[in-house]
């Protein structure tokens, strides 16, 4: 979303210009300031300093001064097994939650958007989970997947589809249960951008092509698509980078149990950092984690441009 | 737009299956926490408790201490929320209204910051906090809730901002109003259900907020809600579920309150500002 707000142009390029120019320099300073502090001391400053810690022997509670070790954590990272397990689940789970919950949210916006009954209730319940903290999130599914006293075991017994199973403990199951959730709790930024993106297409395209006979897949492929599409990459994108640095609902639903199956790369980090100690060797998978997820969405942007330029170059 | 009579059918179908995937765990969750211990130790729960009771709520507040809990949630909360908007109002005005090369730095760095990792934000925030011996308080964590709120906040507030017009503006300046004297008696006014709409989703975010305080806070006297739900479950992954229920239950009607006040204005501001511009 803020992607899309990055790439824009203004749409009213003169008067802006104007404004550029007007003897506002001073002006802008102090409105600027009341933010720019905090933002310079607390986030960038911040984020330097964790970056410049992936490169040091930096421990908590320890006496003796921190040293520079170059690139001695990502070596050691290199051959870390057990953080690499952790990547790969955390890649799983990124994918496994973003393309459902693109999907899904697709299909409700679509239907919010047409003249149905009950709009506003579903509207109602499409942010429901946008509003509830993770920790309540996480200790809600668990009540549903809750072996006993859950809904869905007593569901599947009622239907007589067997006696049900412990879904968050099951070294088969828990990824997938924990996956459900995600997808759950992330649809409603989505529905809403996809929402907001689907009222700004052309109406009366979508009405000129259903009178030249253009049934609704078609309509969809043609009209709605196009005009959607920029919007659905930033989602999407945004969607990818939350999703892999997710941390709350898993660690309230698991805790990166059983047997690490669902140990996400952040809750990987935060012990390493917060339960060893190691808060350098923690920067320096920070950063890992930065780098190729940047680069997996710079490939995936990439490509769907490239996508684009092709087809309309067709 | 003519809809065969069989698509609408499909339609409210596929509309009745989301409402029932999105609502279920919300009403089982509030069905737990009526339930009697004796009922949710049987097999074959039910939707609607045999003898609800109000027993869950009393032993949730006997056994955590949740009104201090939710006490820390609403100041730190409230203050991350006043404090984010106060400085972030300008700053997005500047970005609204010039394209100077602060107002695309700042826009860099709000999209920078969503791709960041939490973890290398709070290592190096532990470990400042520490040293200005901010860990375990309070006003540590309304620090960091400001400057996390910032980036979604001065989003929302830049489509705010785009959306009142220059004109008037200017007419108040051909009217000789001096730059101040527009900002506060002309543009603030028309902003001003924006910047409500902006605060009250800080407050949400900071009052929904787990990781941050989780490493911030220690002892118990200072954790928020969130964390001091997670003290339910013990550390075998065996939870007390009615409690449990009853208070997560409690912990997100604030939420679900101010969600419902502000619904249309948050996707109205997404409008703005993530579509027209």
């Amino acid at each position: 979303m803020t992607l899309v707000t990055a790439t824009e142009r203004p749409a009213r390029g003169a008067p802006r210009a104007e404004g550029d120019r007007s003897p506002s320099g001073h002006g802008a300073w102090f409105l600027v300031l009341p933010a720019l502090i905090p933002i310079l001391v607390l986030s960038v400053g911040p984020l330097l300093y964790g970056i410049l810690l992936a490169f040091t022997d930096a421990q908590s509670g320890r006496t003796r001064a921190t040293q520079w070790i170059g690139g001695l954590n990502f070596q050691d990272l290199l051959h870390d097994t057990l953080f690499w397990e952790s990547f790969r689940i955390g890649l799983g789970w990124a994918v496994g939650v973003t393309v459902p919950q693109f999907l899904l949210a697709l299909g409700l916006a679509l239907l919010l958007d047409q003249d149905l009954k009950l709009r506003w209730l579903a509207r109602a319940l499409a942010i429901l989970p946008w509003a509830m903290p993770e920790v309540v999130v996480g200790v809600m599914w668990r009540l549903v997947y809750n072996p006993d006293a859950g809904v869905l075991n007593e569901t599947l017994r009622t239907l007589g589809l067997g006696d049900g199973r412990d879904w968050l403990s099951g070294l088969s199951t828990a990824l997938p249960a924990v996956i459900v959730v995600g997808v759950w709790a992330g649809m409603p930024q989505t529905t809403v951008t996809l929402l907001a993106g689907l009222q700004n297409t052309p109406r009366e395209l979508h009405e000129a092509a259903a009178m030249d006979g253009a049934g609704a897949w078609r309509r969809f492929r043609t009209v709605t698509w196009p005009a959607l599409r920029p919007v659905a990459l930033a989602i999407t994108a945004l969607n990818f980078i939350w999703n892999f640095n997710s941390f709350a609902l898993v660690y309230v639903l698991t805790s990166g149990g059983p047997g690490g199956r669902t140990r996400l790369p952040m809750l990987f980090a935060y012990e390493e950092a917060f339960r060893y100690g190691q808060f350098g060797y923690a920067a320096a998978m920070g950063l890992v984690m930065v780098a190729v997820v940047s680069l997996l969405l710079a490939l995936f942007l990439v490509g769907r441009l490239k996508d684009r330029t092709g087809g309309e170059a067709a | 737009m003519r809809t065969s009579t069989s698509g609408r059918v499909g339609q409210y179908a596929a509309l009745l299956a989301y409402l029932v995937f999105l609502a279920f765990p919300f009403l089982w969750l509030v069905s737990t926490a009526f339930k009697s211990p004796r009922e949710l130790g049987s097999l074959h729960p039910t939707w609607i408790p045999r003898d609800p009771t109000l027993d869950n709520f009393r032993q949730a507040f006997d056994e955590q201490p949740l009104l201090r809990a939710a006490g820390n949630s609403l100041l730190a909360a409230l203050a991350a929320a006043v404090i984010a908007v106060l400085i972030a109002t300008p700053l997005a005005y500047v970005m609204a209204r010039h394209r100077t090369r602060l107002a695309k730095a700042a826009t860099g760095w709000v999209v920078v910051s969503q791709a960041f990792p939490l973890v290398l934000v709070i290592i190096p925030l532990f470990l400042v906090l520490k040293n200005l011996r901010l860990i375990n308080s309070l006003t540590g964590l309304v620090m960091v809730y400001v400057v996390w709120a910032l980036p979604f906040a001065l989003w929302m507030l830049v489509g705010y901002v785009r959306a009142v017009p220059t004109e008037l503006e200017e007419a108040a300046a051909v009217d000789g109003a001096g730059r101040l004297r527009t900002l506060v008696s002309v543009t603030a006014p028309l902003l001003a259900p924006g910047i409500v709409a902006t605060a009250l989703f800080a407050f949400i975010t900071a009052w929904n907020e787990f990781f941050f305080a989780l490493v911030l806070l220690k002892t118990a006297d200072k954790q928020t809600l969130p964390v001091v739900l997670t003290h339910f479950i013990g550390a075998e992954g065996v939870a007390d579920l009615g409690p449990l229920a009853a208070a997560a239950f409690l912990a997100t009607l604030p939420s679900l309150v101010i969600f419902a006040i502000i619904q249309r204005r948050i996707t109205g501001g997404m409008l703005t500002g993530a579509v027209k511009s």
